[in-house]
């Protein structure tokens, strides 16, 4: 039920809605909740049909250096 | 971080699971996790099989349909059976057994049931159908809660009048507090729920391991993502610390999604609710509140008795609490399969029971 899957933007539509997509599938979400406005390029994590979150890229490279330095050591 | 190759490099993968092999371990390690995503991820990637049989895993009550009693479901099928009303809800709730029938059956009898993918859909649903009553059945813990809340939000803004929501949402902060507090339960870690953790933050996690000094990881759904966040559970419960410990950077924030949480609130107000397998837990559940309430289903389908029947002999309580496995069950993998449920955690692909006979079977249960 929590699944939630990473998308990226395609291009801002109007009523408050992305065009997302991954792997090929286009999909319309909504940005009613998602924390900070997403711009096309960027990547959301979609639950149901919404998007909750803008993927920050420096957290995810934060992330993976924390794994190569739990890795190296 | 535009993709997630990084958390399914199975190089990655291979020198976490080395490190968790050279963890000196010295007695049996029992680590929860509670949502029911982490749970099939933990058994498509075969983790249990490979990680040091003194670890064990259990799968708390991190499924919503799971948790979901008896008597709601029994409300949404009370529901389904009126012809002027239109039943929608998510798929894995269908085949949820109710007291005498299920979502599924009614459907086949003609009742109008649909399924949604998004909340949204329910939308233009009620406006194709101006002549009937469509109700939204919701369940999900805090990741649905806020997707639910901007429906209701947009409902009341267009000014749909046939459109009502009937809510089973539940809140797993309070849950999961109630665990901490069961003698029965004996946890030396958590593995907290990355995409709830998306919308309510690490509050709740930062909580348990102060109070009740379980160490928490907040991980993601990756194999290396949930691997990483077991070394981690694994390298403090080592140290004997307790702390909690975000592994899910990419797509947690500390405080959490701030509007997510205010949409939720500005239009849900908590109640008492009742889990299955953790009976009533104070302010764990979620109604219409404020301006809102005139869009409760609540009110046209009043809740049956709370003590009708559980599947006789079904252990899915036990399950949700992670003080039985699947296998501990009469009914598992007997009367009870996939195919012919008995119970909720059967039903749902979420659920402990399905993800157990899908993945596990093979492997036999762990060692008590």
């Amino acid at each position: 039920m929590c699944l939630a899957v990473p998308m990226k933007v395609i291009r801002i539509q109007g009523d408050n809605m992305a065009l997302v997509e991954i792997e090929g599938i286009q999909r319309a979400v909504c940005l009613d909740i998602v924390d900070e406005s997403p711009r096309p390029g960027d990547f959301v994590l979609v639950h149901a049909g919404f998007a909750i979150h803008r993927m920050d890229p420096e957290e995810g490279e934060r992330q993976i250096a924390e794994l190569e330095r739990l890795l190296s050591g | 971080m535009d993709d997630r190759h990084p958390y399914r490099d199975p190089r990655h993968f291979d020198r976490l699971l080395s490190r968790i092999h050279d963890l000196p371990l010295s007695s049996p390690v029992r680590i929860m996790e509670v949502c029911g995503t982490h749970t099939v991820a933990i058994a498509r990637a075969g983790i249990r099989g490979l990680i040091p049989s003194r670890i064990r895993l259990l799968s708390g009550p991190g499924c919503p349909v799971c948790v979901t009693p008896v008597e709601e479901i029994d409300r949404a099928i009370d529901l389904a059976r009126r012809p002027e009303i239109i039943l929608a809800t998510f798929g894995d709730l269908l085949r949820v057994p109710g007291t005498d029938s299920s979502l599924l059956e009614e459907r086949t009898r003609g009742g109008a049931v649909r399924i949604v993918y998004s909340p949204m859909d329910v939308l233009k649903m009620a406006q194709a159908h101006p002549d009937k009553k469509v109700v939204f059945f919701a369940v999900g813990f805090e990741t649905t809660a806020p997707a639910i809340a901007a429906t209701v939000k947009r409902t009341r803004e267009t000014g749909i009048r046939n459109l009502f929501f009937l809510s089973a949402l539940r809140l797993l902060c309070p849950a999961l507090v109630r665990l901490a507090q069961d003698p029965a339960v004996l946890l030396d870690g958590l593995l907290c729920p990355g995409h709830v953790a998306s919308v309510s933050g690490i509050r709740c996690y930062a909580m348990l391991a102060t109070r009740y000094r379980i160490p928490c990881v907040v991980a993601g759904f990756e194999p290396v993502d949930l691997l990483q966040g077991l070394f981690l559970l694994l390298e403090q419960h080592v140290r004997g610390e307790a702390e909690v410990q975000n592994q899910y950077l990419r797509a947690v924030r500390p405080e959490g999604n701030l509007r997510a949480l205010a949409v939720m609130n500005e239009v849900f107000r908590p109640e008492d609710a009742r889990w299955r397998g953790l009976g009533y837990i104070p302010e764990s559940g979620l109604r219409l509140g404020g301006p809102y309430a005139e869009l409760d289903a609540a009110p046209l389908a009043p809740r049956g008795p709370s003590s009708s029947g559980e599947p006789e002999g079904c252990l899915c309580g036990e399950v949700l609490r992670g003080v039985a496995e699947p296998p501990a069950c009469p009914h598992f993998g007997k009367a009870c399969r996939p195919d012919k449920p008995v119970g909720p955690c059967m039903v749902s692909s979420e659920g402990t029971c399905r993800a157990f006979y899908k993945y596990e079977q093979t492997r036999g249960t762990q060692e008590t």
